[in-house]
């Protein structure tokens, strides 16, 4: 969800300090395997990448410390799984991954810095990498100076696009827009009242959704508000939701404030088995700090969720389940960053080569039929197709699916009529 | 924005805006209380403060698994129990921190400020390494859920209230404390003269421990109560360290009734203007209206005098 976590609550000098403690990289060698009839590495490989006869590293660059750890944990799990399933299923080209961890560090010249590393000295052939909004765009002119390939598995607000860059998570207009035509159709839900934290991701999509209910829906926005990042309070935003009376409330509250604004709004006595509230903000692992009694009855717009019924997905669960405790939930982001790894796999062995220009080239059109939410596609503008899908959260912590989209939802990362 | 209401309706969104203001004031008084000694008696700048604040949610998330797993019955009033547990882990902490960190650092109290920053680093991160990445969410028994419906239309939040009882007792023990005991005279002193205080036979070393551990432990209470309105996750302090320090500058150091004076002036002000505008401006007015009366008044409403 693109969080900028608390930066806004960080003076200059405590992130540089953090910056000084960046973790060193943790760096995993896997055993070399040996591969027969693989593709000469000189054919495959012509501009100098970290590829061998045996083997073909990548970067992984997430925040594994600092504030935005909680969130980016699950990311670097699902890539290792990923990363692991594909070596044990054959590698890509014959070839077994190997992958360099770095640490963002949940600072965003850290993340610029890494990916720089990883480009330049560890010549990796793709980065799996970044969570915030803010850490991808520091990141964006690396890779594409550098011509490297990163996968970018958060939902964010769009407006952006890259030939070095695969978005596997949603653009705004993908998340938002099924979730909304469905409560408005299934609630008949004229009014919305729309609360977010303060910055470019929560703003862009309360702007993309206030289009929508005004000119498509033809609803009203009674109220829009916005709490710093990091806030606490919310009573008082919670008194101006009891006087409008909406019938739907709509979040994009992150971080810690989530956890706040649901315990708040519990305690002042609003029911959300009768108060319709839509969030596109709280996955399976926002559930874990919230708490399930104090959601349950909520609406999230997402395209995974932990409970879908289908044959991938249930392998998938399992096996991330066996490889990170059974304890470990699985949320949105989790599943889309999953698809990085195999996504670049398939590419790869669809370009016959390592070669960056090539895999951005070949990209257009590649399927992962055993992705967890189902099939996907890339299209050529380098955004995932893919359904959208309405959950209600449950006690004990997951969704239940009441809605999904019948086609996949194609991605508008510059949507007209919504600027 | 007002047309299209009821009187009726209108009366009863003041009145729990009104409320909404006092619940404010409470969770800032409890959270700047702990701070207020710290640094108001030692003039010791605790960065770690929200750090502390934390280990009493976790250690109430840790009582909370406790009483499901094995006393079930009783877990209606587990809370209470964490509390106290919440008190002591934080101030046993805290003195451990002034036995080897603080104490050799009074000489120097901007130093202070980079220790304990170090320190709050090093928290977090084993907050992080020893409860994981995520947030825990905390389980409250069932009658501290919900809201206590007044009228048809006023409900107030029984957490809110919960906080409200707690913060006057806590102001109150620490007001008796400081100001009626025999060791609060003792702390007086070594605020004001360190080494007469020293002479007449005040262990002086012994004071600032204590008064350092008192400080922790009531920021542990504060993180305790929290976990029923904010979150706990390693992180989860620094969202309280802003405005902890916004209130104890404001108020004055060393001043537990400036301290209170501040906290109330900031939250009326931020909860009435958070109900005409958005939330992020009513920051934003607050703040500038804090800088505004720091500039005329850079003690602080009220200033007492304090070590240097």
């Amino acid at each position: 969800m693109s969080d900028e976590g608390n930066k806004g609550l960080l003076s200059p000098f405590r992130r540089k300090l953090l910056m000084g403690m960046a973790a060193v990289p943790a760096m995993t060698m896997l055993p070399r395997g040996a591969f027969a009839q693989a593709p000469a590495t000189s054919a495959v490989n012509t501009t100098g990448l970290a590829v061998t006869d045996t083997e073909v590293t990548v970067g992984i660059l997430h925040s594994a410390t600092g504030t935005m750890a909680i969130s980016e944990t699950g990311s670097i799990q699902a890539e290792k799984l990923a990363i692991e399933q594909i070596n044990a299923a054959g590698g890509v080209l014959g070839r077994k991954i190997k992958f360099i961890q770095e640490d963002g560090a949940s600072d965003w010249p850290t993340f610029a810095e890494k990916a720089k590393k990883l480009l330049v000295n560890d010549k990796v052939a793709a980065i799996m990498g970044c969570w915030t909004s803010a850490s991808r765009k520091a990141v964006l002119p690396v890779v594409e100076q550098y011509n490297g390939m990163l996968y970018y598995p958060t939902f964010y607000e769009g407006l952006e696009q890259s030939k070095n860059v695969i978005y596997t998570g949603q653009e705004a207009t993908q998340q938002i827009l099924a979730g909304l035509n469905w409560i408005a159709k299934e609630k008949g839900a004229k009014s919305f009242f729309f609360i977010g934290s303060d910055y470019i991701w929560p703003r862009t999509s309360n702007k993309i959704a206030r289009k929508h209910v005004e000119n498509v829906l033809k609803g009203k926005v009674v109220g829009e508000e916005y709490y710093a990042l990091g806030s606490t309070q919310f009573n008082s935003v919670i008194n101006k939701i009891k006087l409008t009376k909406p019938d739907v409330i709509f979040t994009d509250v992150v971080g810690g404030s989530n956890v706040a604004f649901y315990k708040q709004l519990k305690a002042a006595g609003i029911d959300l088995s009768k108060q319709a509230l839509l969030t596109i903000s709280v996955t399976e692992d926002e559930i874990d700090g919230i708490g399930g009694e104090n959601i349950a009855g909520a609406y999230a717009c997402m395209k995974y969720f932990q409970s879908l019924d289908n044959a991938n997905n249930k392998a998938f669960a399992s096996a991330f389940k066996k490889m990170w405790g059974e304890k470990t939930v699985i949320g949105d982001v989790t599943q889309a960053a999953y698809l990085g790894p195999w996504l670049w796999k398939l590419t790869v062995e669809k370009a016959g080569s390592f070669d960056v220009d090539k895999i951005a080239t070949a990209s257009t059109g590649v399927e992962f039929k055993g992705a967890p939410e189902g099939y996907v596609r890339i299209h050529e503008n380098h955004h995932l197709w893919s359904k959208t899908r309405v959950g209600r959260a449950k006690l004990d912590g997951q969704f239940e699916l009441i809605y999904e989209t019948a086609d996949l939802v194609e991605p508008d990362p510059f949507p007209k009529g919504y600027q | 924005m007002f047309g299209d209401y009821s009187l009726g309706d209108l009366g009863s969104i003041f009145v729990m805006q009104g409320f909404a203001g006092l619940i404010l004031f409470s969770v800032y008084v409890l959270m700047a209380l702990g701070l207020a000694i710290i640094f108001g008696q030692m003039g010791v700048i605790n960065m770690a403060h929200g750090e502390f604040m934390i280990l009493g949610a976790y250690v109430t998330w840790m009582t909370s698994n406790l009483f499901q797993a094995y006393l079930p019955g009783l877990f209606a009033g587990y809370f209470f129990l964490a509390m106290i547990l919440a008190f002591v882990a934080s101030g046993a902490l805290g003195m451990l921190v002034e036995w080897a960190l603080i104490r050799h650092l009074y000489k120097r109290p901007l130093d202070t400020l980079l220790a304990t920053w170090g320190l709050s680093l090093m928290l977090q991160q084993a907050y992080r390494s020893v409860f994981g990445a995520r947030e825990v969410g905390v389980e409250l028994p069932q009658w501290m859920l919900g809201s206590l419906r007044v009228t048809d239309s006023i409900e107030v939040p029984i957490n809110g209230v919960f906080v409200m009882c707690l913060t006057v007792l806590i102001t109150i023990a620490v007001a008796y404390v400081l100001y009626m005991s025999r060791w609060g005279r003792q702390v007086r002193a070594v605020v004001q003269n360190r080494i007469m205080a020293g002479a007449v036979g005040i262990n002086t070393e012994k004071v600032d421990r204590y008064t350092f551990g008192l400080g922790c432990g009531i920021a542990g209470v504060a993180g305790s109560a929290f976990t029923m309105i904010g979150s706990t996750g390693p992180t989860s302090g620094q969202l309280y360290i802003v405005d902890t320090f916004l209130v104890v500058v404001f108020g004055g150091a060393a001043s537990l009734l400036g301290t209170i004076a501040s906290a109330f002036s900031i939250s009326q002000t931020q909860s009435t203007l958070e109900f005409f505008m958005s939330g992020s401006m009513a920051k934003v007015l607050t703040l500038l209206a804090v800088v505004g009366i720091l500039m005329l008044r850079p003690q602080g409403l009220f200033a007492l005098k304090v070590r240097k």
